[in-house]
């Protein structure tokens, strides 16, 4: 793998000290303010940072970690930026990527043409069991299936940003989104307090606005009058329990869990001081499969009894709904382009990573033939479980996972060792390249799409690792979108 | 036979009348259910009436379900110590060798050879799945089913409702629930799509027998659905009453219940199948043929 390119250097390589002369143009303010800054004083503002979070009490608990609960991510003060000609890229091609999956998943519930055209096989998404049979011929509210996307975004060269992953179930990550600007806020505020429109950064604030405004533009039909929003969280001990309440919060909408609620007469109405309430549309972070024991799991203690039934009514929207899995899921991802394509008439504007699809038995006998330099997923998993990083696994790692392909080749899906683009991150050696992704967030709603200008940045805190989940040890950056104007404000 | 020369018989009229109560050892509060009782008109059966009570206060709502079963919301609408549902009608049957004939399908077929955590083989079910091979599937399905037939005796003490397919086979022995888990785990193996039934069963020979009863459907080329009762080793007739369909016992249930409370739960089924003359009696007063034997923890 060569060397990787760089967000503030491009391929320039690291420099002694950072030259404001010699970065990308959208980093010149920040470099400015690294060449200014010592290291005893980013390690200040490192501190200060982790003070702030401490304060908030933001962690993350991380499954199969005794001491989770009161872990912290880590968090780098030094930004991920991206220039205003860079994300109008970007965001044309989430808003494309966002309308095809929820095209797709109207489709695959519906008229099924996708599959009558032949771009994908049937059984990939009949024997998937993503594939939830209770939704067919179901219509959403608006139409819309996905109101809260988050696609994983990596980029490998200076225009060439590649979805990683779709996340249409219920993605997590927006609330470090907020935390991080609001924290960076405190810390840097002359950086980032520039009017927009002359390359200032661009907020990422409003986001808990214009997600209620997009929950409460797909009230279902039996909704009368105002709709009532309420927040399901399958409880504290979830890894992103911080993150419901903290949006429930901030929307100012009532944050339950299943025991709050329960379905009679096909409606939804949740237990309050003052009697039973309805409620019209719930924001759900609990799995499908949890939702509803009467026609899911029958053991779940999370679910609530008739909550389908509410829906299919026409008495409640679910945001996302059931069975958006179908779209997000390993094995379909790599038919993607080929779905942007279908429905949306143009060629995909973010390109996929390549992919092997390791139930095809060429794809697999590639595959395991070059097992040692390729990233291996479960076509089901997620968080980074499971995975498979070929050039960073002992010859054993590789060995045993080469079984468990052989086994059950379906399972799985490979793809190349991409060179993640780096972005400087303070290291207890000063400022080095560790390799970040990017998760913009998107809401759709009954009247359209909306992208958040930024996003969460994950960086792989470990030198070379290009794993940069949470659940494995990765942290965060703030990433700032900016204002067109960038490059005048560049080279003035 | 599926499409044996003795093809269709004469009508059947058979009466249906099955009560089920649920007793909670306290009162169970936020009772709320799924309600499959309800049989859809068909080739092989003509629905002339059909009743079901839930003796309750609560709110019904009638919906169609995935498969196309039409099924029953039921909310009540306060805490109960006991809960009957009485089903209670009157079918006209006719035996076309177990061809279910064309319905409107909601589902597409692959979905039908989707694995479920209750049809979910192991190596035994697999390995005996493959021993069956026939190039006919008609063939192969009848051999499935009176293989399973001869391999699993009736037995109604070494199971319960959520046993699994694997296991039930596993010990050899089940009733018609886990037979009919094996024989939908089996043809899937087989790549036949599979799904299964609940209804009610009255053998004109046998008018005592438990009327609720489970089996499968294969679809098979050329002849669509075919009901095959790997209890009885026959394609399903003029004795049964198909209500329900599904991947599994739990997507087809008669009843599917949640509860907060109310501590162990009896259930009691009291059973009045029957089949009647195909011309009710001039006086239009039923025979009561058999009288309705109450049997504790009974199973469907």
């Amino acid at each position: 793998m060569g060397a990787a390119f760089d967000e503030m250097f491009g391929h320039g390589g690291y420099p002694e000290r950072v030259d404001p002369q010699a970065v990308r143009p959208a980093y010149a303010q920040v470099a400015a303010w690294l060449a200014a800054s010592s290291q005893e004083l980013l390690e200040t503002r490192r501190r200060q940072a982790e003070l702030f979070f401490r304060r908030i009490g933001i962690t993350f608990a991380v499954y199969g970690d005794p001491d989770a609960d009161e872990r912290l991510i880590p968090f780098d003060i030094i930004p991920r930026i991206i220039s205003a000609e860079e994300w109008a890229v970007v965001e044309e091609g989430l808003k494309q990527r966002v309308a095809a999956l929820n095209a797709f998943c109207a489709d695959v519930y519906g008229a099924r043409e996708i599959l009558r055209a032949g771009v994908l096989p049937e059984d990939l998404v009949f024997a998937n069991p993503q594939f939830c049979l209770h939704q067919l011929g179901f219509r959403p509210a608006g139409g819309v299936w996905v109101h809260i996307a988050g696609i994983d975004l990596v980029r490998t060269g200076p225009g060439e940003f590649l979805v990683l992953e779709d996340n249409a179930r219920t993605p997590s990550g927006v609330s470090y989104m907020l935390e991080n600007r609001e924290v960076m806020l405190r810390l840097v505020p002359e950086l980032i307090t520039g009017e927009t429109d002359e390359g200032g950064v661009r907020p990422v604030e409003t986001y808990p606005e214009q997600l209620y405004a997009t929950l409460r533009s797909v009230a279902p039909p039996g909704c009368r009058g105002e709709p009532t929003v309420a927040l399901l969280t399958p409880g504290l001990h979830n890894s992103a329990y911080y993150e419901h309440s903290f949006l429930a919060d901030k929307m100012g909408v009532e944050l339950v869990e299943g025991s709050d609620l329960f379905v009679h007469d096909d409606v939804l109405y949740m237990r309050t001081t003052a009697g039973p309430a309805r409620v019209d549309v719930l924001y759900r972070r609990v799995d499908d499969a949890f939702l509803d024991p009467l026609v899911f799991r029958p053991d779940s203690l999370l679910g609530i009894p008739g909550l389908v039934r509410a829906c299919h009514a026409g008495n409640l929207t679910l945001a996302n709904a059931i069975g958006t899995g179908i779209a997000d899921d390993k094995a379909i991802y790599s038919y993607m382009p080929e779905i942007v394509r279908f429905y949306t008439g143009r060629d995909p504007i973010l390109p996929n990573v390549p992919t092997w699809r390791c139930r095809e038995p060429e794809a697999l006998a590639e595959v395991l033939d070059r097992l040692p330099e390729l990233v291996v997923k479960e076509v089901d998993g997620s968080g980074g479980y499971g995975m498979l990083v070929g050039p960073h696994a002992t010859a054993a790692e590789v060995e045993a996972f080469r079984a468990k392909l052989r086994a059950d080749p379906a399972k799985f899906i490979a793809q190349p060792t991409l060179a993640l683009s780096t972005c400087p991150t303070l290291t207890d050696a000063g400022i080095a390249p560790r390799h970040v992704d990017l998760r913009p967030f998107i809401l759709t709603g009954a009247h359209g799409v909306t992208v958040i200008p930024g996003g969460l940045t994950r960086v792989a805190m470990r030198e070379g690792s290009l794993v940069v989940n949470s659940s494995q040890g990765g942290g965060t950056k703030d990433t700032w979108v900016l204002g067109p104007g960038t490059d005048a404000r560049a080279s003035s | 036979m599926a499409g044996g020369a003795d093809g269709h018989g004469a009508a059947v009229r058979l009466l249906i009348d099955h009560r089920t109560v649920y007793r909670y050892e306290g009162p169970a509060s936020a009772i709320v259910q799924v309600l499959r009782l309800t049989p859809r008109p068909g080739d092989s059966q003509a629905i002339l009436r059909w009743r079901v009570d839930v003796e309750a206060d609560g709110a019904i709502k009638p919906f169609t379900d995935a498969h196309g079963n039409l099924a029953h919301m039921f909310y009540a609408d306060a805490p109960l110590a006991e809960l009957a549902i009485h089903v209670e009608g009157e079918v006209l049957t006719t035996d076309r060798a177990g061809i279910v004939g064309a319905g409107e399908e909601l589902v597409p077929l692959g979905v039908y050879l989707r694995s479920t955590p209750l049809t979910t083989p192991d190596a035994a079910l697999a390995a005996f799945a493959r021993t069956i091979q026939h190039e006919s599937p008609l063939s192969q399905a009848h051999m499935l089913m009176e293989s399973i037939h001869r391999r699993m005796a009736f037995d109604p003490d070494v199971t319960h409702p959520a046993t699994d397919a694997a296991t039930a086979f596993r010990l050899g022995r089940g009733v018609c629930q886990d037979l009919s888990q094996v024989m939908v785990t089996a043809a899937r193996l087989l790549g036949i799509p599979a799904r299964y039934v609940s209804g009610h069963y009255a053998a004109p020979d046998h008018p005592e027998q438990e009327a609720a009863h489970a089996w499968a459907e294969l679809h098979l080329p050329g002849l669509g659905w075919v009901a095959f009762d790997p209890t009885h080793g026959i394609c399903a007739g003029e004795g049964h009453v198909r209500v329900a369909v599904g991947l599994d016992s739990l997507d087809a249930a008669p009843v599917r219940g949640t509860r907060r409370g109310g501590g162990a739960e009896r259930l009691s089924v009291q059973v009045h199948g029957r089949a009647a003359p195909a011309a009710p009696p001039a006086d239009g007063a039923e025979p009561d043929l058999f009288a309705g034997q109450e049997q504790q923890e009974q199973r469907q």
